[in-house]
C-alpha cells in the first residue's frame, strides 16, 4: 500500500535531504520519497503526524531470541512483537550452545518461521567453530551463502588463540565479520559480578577488567596480523574503549557495541544480590560506565544494542551465583538511548544513529535510515509521552528486568515494516 | 513475580523490623552498635544462667527451627541445635546435599516444603554468597532467617562469638587494636569480623595477608592492609587467624605450605612483637603448622576453645532476640 506520512519530524535521514522535509512516502515496501508528494504518487493513505516524530525502526544488534531450542524461554513469536512495539524493526540472532546456527537449514529454520510472523526482521549471526565447541571451523563459507550477516562464537571461549588467528583468517576469505565477545575465560576464573569494592564485600568471585582488555588486545594483534574485519561485542570495561579507540585511530577495520544497560547500572546495583542485574559481562564501576558514555560520543562505539537475553522466572528465582545472567531488554533498548539525550550526553540525531544507521551498518543492512530507497522500516515516536516500565504490561516472554517501575519519556506509536502497517497505540 | 526490588529489600534494612528489632539475622553490615551490644550483653546473661535453669524459662517453647546445612559443618550445626534446644525449641537439622536439592529441587520449592512443615525460623548455611538474604525475600512473612554462613559473604554469628570473647578479655573496643590474618579473600568470617569490629568502633583493624589472598580494594571496608606479618602484628591486641583451605595450594595463589606458614604462620615468636596480653583466636577447624604452631594455638594466650563455648550463648541471644520476648 502506498502511504505517505505528513506533518512528521523526521529523524534519522541521510545527509542529503532537505531539512525542512516534514513527510516522507512508502511504496512497495521501500521509501519512496522524502519531502513533497512527488506527482503521480497518489498515496492511498495519509498519515498525520500530528508533529511526532519519525524515524527509521531500530536495528539491535544482539537478542538471543531462544527458539527454535529453548522456546520455554521466549519465541520468535513474542519477541518480535516486544521488539516492533518498541521500536526495533531489525533483530540479529545470537547463536548459543542450545540454539546454534551451523548450517543453511539452521538459518532457514528461523527465517521460516519468522516469514509466517512478519513483526520483525531477523538477521542472523552463523557459528565461528562447529557446535560453538571453539576447536574447528564452521561452514562459514555456506553460513554466508545462506544469509549470515556475520559469525560469533558468543560467549564460548575458543581452545587457542591459534583457533582464533585461523577462524579470522578463514572469515576474512570470504568477506565475513567475526563477532568477537572479548572475555579471557582463564582471568574469569568462574566470577560473576566485576572485580571490585561490591564484590569484595559481598564476598563474590569476580570478573576483572582485565579479562576483558586482554581478549580485547589479543584480538587486536590478530586483527593487525590478518587484516580481518572485527566487531567487539559489549564492552564494559575503560581498558576496552581506550584500545579500540587507538585501534580506529591506526585505522584497522573495527567496530564496537555496547548494551544498553552498561549506560545506566553499576557493579553498585548488584549490592543487594539482584540477580536481575546479574549479566555479561558484569556491570562495572561509575568510571567504567563513564568511559563507555565517552566512547559512545566520540564514536570509539558505534552502535548501542539490547543484548536482549528473555528468561522464564525460575531462571533468576535462585541465589545470585545459581541464577543465570541477562537482561530481557527489548523494551528497554530506545527508551534508554533517548534518556542519553535528556542527560545532555548525545544530539538526538546522534542516538538515533547508535540504534539505527551505525548498527545496519556493521551488518552490512539497507535498513537503519530514512533514504528514498531504503526499506520501509519506520517507527512513529512521541518524544513528550511519560510511561512508566511494568512488568505486567511488558509484551517480552522474559519479565527479567531491572528497570521496572523507571519511568521514560518517549513512546513508539505506530510503526510500519516492510510498509506494512504493524503496529500501532494510543 | 521478582521481590528483589520491592522496597525495603536491601540487606541492611531487610533484617530490622519497622520498630528496629531483629527479624532476621543476615549480615552484621548495617546493623546499629547498640543492637551488637544488645547481643553481647544477652549472651552474657545466658552465660550466666546455670544451663538447668535456662530449661526452666524455655524462650523459644512451640517453635520449631530448621538448621538447613546444604554446606557442611559440623561444629556449626551442633552449637545451633544446642542453643535452640536449651532456649526449648523443637529443633531439625537436614543435610540438605543429601536430599533435596541433589534430586533436582529447587531452594525455593526446598523452603516452601518446610514453611508447610510450620517452620518458624531457618538457619541456612549455604556456599553461595547471598543464599540466605535469598531465603528472608522469599519466605513467609512469620519465618525468620538466621545466616550461618553464605559463600564468602557472611557468618555473622561467629563474628558475634569473636566479638563477646573480645569484649571478656579486653571490656572496651576504642582502645584496641585488632589483626586478622590469612585467607581474607575466601573468608565469610573476615567480612563479618570487620564489620563488627568497625560497628563496634575498634582503634585500629588490620588485615595480614599476600595480595594473592586479599580482596581487591579490602581498604574499603575500612581496615589497614599489612602484607608482612611481622609489621602487622605490632603491637595488637588481638590476633585472628583464618584456616587456610588446603586446595588453595593447588590454585596458584600460595606456592607452598612451608612457605605459607614461614611468613604468615603464628609462632610463638612472632607472638612476642604483639602487646604483652593479647590474645589469639581462631574460628576453627585449626591446621595446625600451616596458619598456627601447636604452642600458640594450645598455649596460654590462645582462646579458641572459649570461642567455641561463647558460640552457644551467642547463638541463643541472636535467637532469643528474634523469636523470643525480651526478658530472660
Amino acid at each position: 500500500m502506498k502511504t505517505l506520512i505528513h506533518n512528521a519530524q523526521l529523524v534519522g535521514c541521510v545527509l542529503d535531504v532537505d531539512s525542512k522535509a516534514r513527510s516522507l512516502g512508502m511504496a512497495d515496501g521501500k521509501i519512496a520519497f522524502i519531502g513533497d508528494e512527488p506527482e503521480g504518487f497518489n498515496a492511498e493513505r495519509y498519515i498525520d503526524a500530528n508533529d511526532l516524530t519519525v524515524m527509521p525502526g531500530c536495528v539491535d544488534l544482539a537478542a538471543w531470541l531462544r527458539e527454535p531450542g529453548l522456546d520455554y524461554k521466549a519465541t520468535l513469536a513474542s519477541e518480535t512483537y516486544a521488539a516492533i512495539a518498541s521500536g526495533i524493526t531489525t533483530l540479529t540472532y545470537q547463536p548459543e550452545p542450545a540454539a546454534m546456527v551451523g548450517n543453511s537449514a539452521q538459518f532457514n529454520l528461523i527465517q521460516d518461521i519468522n516469514r509466517n510472523l512478519g513483526y520483525a526482521h531477523i538477521r542472523v549471526l552463523g557459528n565461528l567453530t562447529q557446535d560453538l565447541q571453539g576447536e574447528r571451523l564452521s561452514n562459514m563459507g555456506g553460513l554466508k551463502r545462506a544469509g549470515c550477516v556475520g559469525v560469533t562464537n558468543g560467549w564460548q571461549p575458543l581452545q587457542s588463540l591459534r583457533v582464533q588467528r585461523l577462524a579470522m583468517e578463514y572469515a576474512s576469505t570470504h568477506n565475513i565479520t567475526v563477532f568477537i565477545y572479548p572475555l579471557e575465560v582463564a582471568l574469569a576464573a568462574g566470577g560473576m559480578v566485576h572485580e571490585g569494592a561490591v564484590a569484595s564485600r559481598l564476598g563474590f568471585a569476580a570478573i576483572p577488567s582485565a579479562a576483558e582488555t586482554v581478549a580485547v588486545a589479543q584480538t587486536l594483534a590478530l586483527i593487525e596480523m590478518t587484516g580481518t574485519r572485527v566487531h567487539f561485542c559489549r564492552l564494559s570495561a575503560e581498558g576496552s574503549v581506550r584500545l579500540i579507540r587507538q585501534a580506529k585511530a591506526q585505522g584497522l577495520p573495527v567496530t564496537a557495541d555496547v548494551a544498553a544497560h552498561q549506560l545506566f547500572l553499576t557493579e553498585m546495583d548488584v549490592a543487594d544480590f539482584n540477580p536481575l542485574c546479574h549479566v555479561r559481562p558484569p556491570l562495572r564501576s561509575e568510571r567504567d560506565r563513564e568511559a563507555l558514555i565517552e566512547g559512545l560520543a566520540d564514536n570509539t562505539i558505534d552502535a548501542i544494542c539490547s543484548d536482549h537475553q528473555p528468561h522464564e522466572i525460575d531462571a533468576k528465582l535462585a541465589p545470585f551465583q545459581q541464577t543465570e545472567p541477562g537482561i530481557s531488554a527489548l523494551e528497554t533498548l530506545l527508551p534508554l538511548t533517548l534518556r542519553l539525550v535528556e542527560q545532555g550526553y548525545l544530539s538526538l540525531e546522534q542516538a538515533i544513529a547508535k540504534v539505527t544507521s551505525a548498527p545496519a551498518a556493521i551488518i552490512h543492512d539497507a535498513a537503519g535510515r530514512l533514504q528514498v530507497g531504503a526499506p520501509a522500516d519506520i517507527v512513529m515516536l512521541d518524544l513528550e509521552a511519560l510511561w512508566t516500565l511494568e512488568y505486567e504490561s511488558m509484551l517480552s516472554q522474559g519479565k527479567n528486568t531491572p528497570f521496572a517501575g523507571w519511568s521514560f519519556n518517549g513512546k513508539v506509536r505506530q510503526a510500519w515494516l516492510a510498509g506494512r502497517h504493524i503496529y500501532r497505540t494510543e | 513475580m521478582y521481590k528483589h526490588l520491592l522496597p525495603g529489600a536491601l540487606p541492611s534494612s531487610m533484617q530490622l523490623s519497622p520498630d528496629g528489632r531483629l527479624r532476621h539475622f543476615l549480615t552484621i553490615e548495617g546493623l546499629p552498635p547498640l543492637l551488637l551490644e544488645e547481643i553481647l550483653d544477652r549472651a552474657e546473661q545466658f552465660m550466666a544462667i546455670p544451663e538447668k535453669q535456662q530449661k526452666k524459662a524455655p524462650l523459644l517453647r512451640g517453635k520449631t527451627v530448621m538448621n538447613l546445612f546444604f554446606e557442611n559443618s559440623t561444629r556449626t550445626r551442633v552449637t545451633f541445635e544446642i542453643a535452640a534446644q536449651r532456649l526449648g525449641a523443637d529443633v531439625t537439622s537436614l543435610d540438605i546435599r543429601t536430599s533435596s536439592a541433589s534430586k533436582g529441587e529447587t531452594l525455593l520449592d526446598t523452603i516452601r516444603n518446610l514453611e508447610a512443615m510450620n517452620a518458624d525460623m531457618f538457619v541456612v548455611r549455604h556456599e553461595h554468597s547471598g543464599a540466605a538474604h535469598f531465603i528472608a525475600r522469599y519466605a513467609a512473612p512469620h519465618v525468620s532467617v538466621l545466616n550461618a554462613g553464605d559463600g564468602r559473604h557472611a557468618h555473622p554469628t561467629q563474628a558475634m562469638l569473636d566479638m563477646f570473647t573480645i569484649r571478656k578479655h579486653k571490656c572496651e573496643f576504642a582502645p584496641l587494636k585488632v589483626a586478622i590474618v590469612g585467607d581474607i579473600l575466601h573468608s565469610r568470617v573476615a567480612r563479618s569480623e570487620i564489620h563488627a569490629l568497625n560497628t563496634l568502633a575498634t582503634g585500629e583493624v588490620r588485615v595480614i595477608a599476600p595480595k594473592t589472598l586479599l580482596p581487591v580494594e579490602v581498604e574499603k571496608m575500612g581496615v589497614k592492609v599489612y602484607t608482612d606479618m611481622d609489621e602487622g602484628l605490632r603491637d595488637v591486641d588481638v590476633v585472628i587467624m583464618l584456616r587456610l583451605q588446603r586446595e588453595r595450594m593447588g590454585s596458584a595463589l600460595l606456592p607452598s605450605e612451608r612457605e605459607f606458614f614461614k611468613l604468615y604462620g603464628l609462632t610463638e615468636k612472632r607472638l612476642e612483637l604483639t602487646r604483652p596480653d593479647a590474645i589469639v583466636m581462631h574460628p576453627g577447624p585449626i591446621n595446625r603448622g600451616i596458619e598456627i604452631d601447636s604452642r600458640v594455638a594450645d598455649g596460654p594466650r590462645s582462646v579458641i576453645l572459649e570461642q567455641v563455648t561463647n558460640g552457644i550463648a551467642v547463638r541463643m541471644a541472636v535467637m532469643a532476640m528474634i523469636m523470643g520476648g525480651n526478658a530472660v
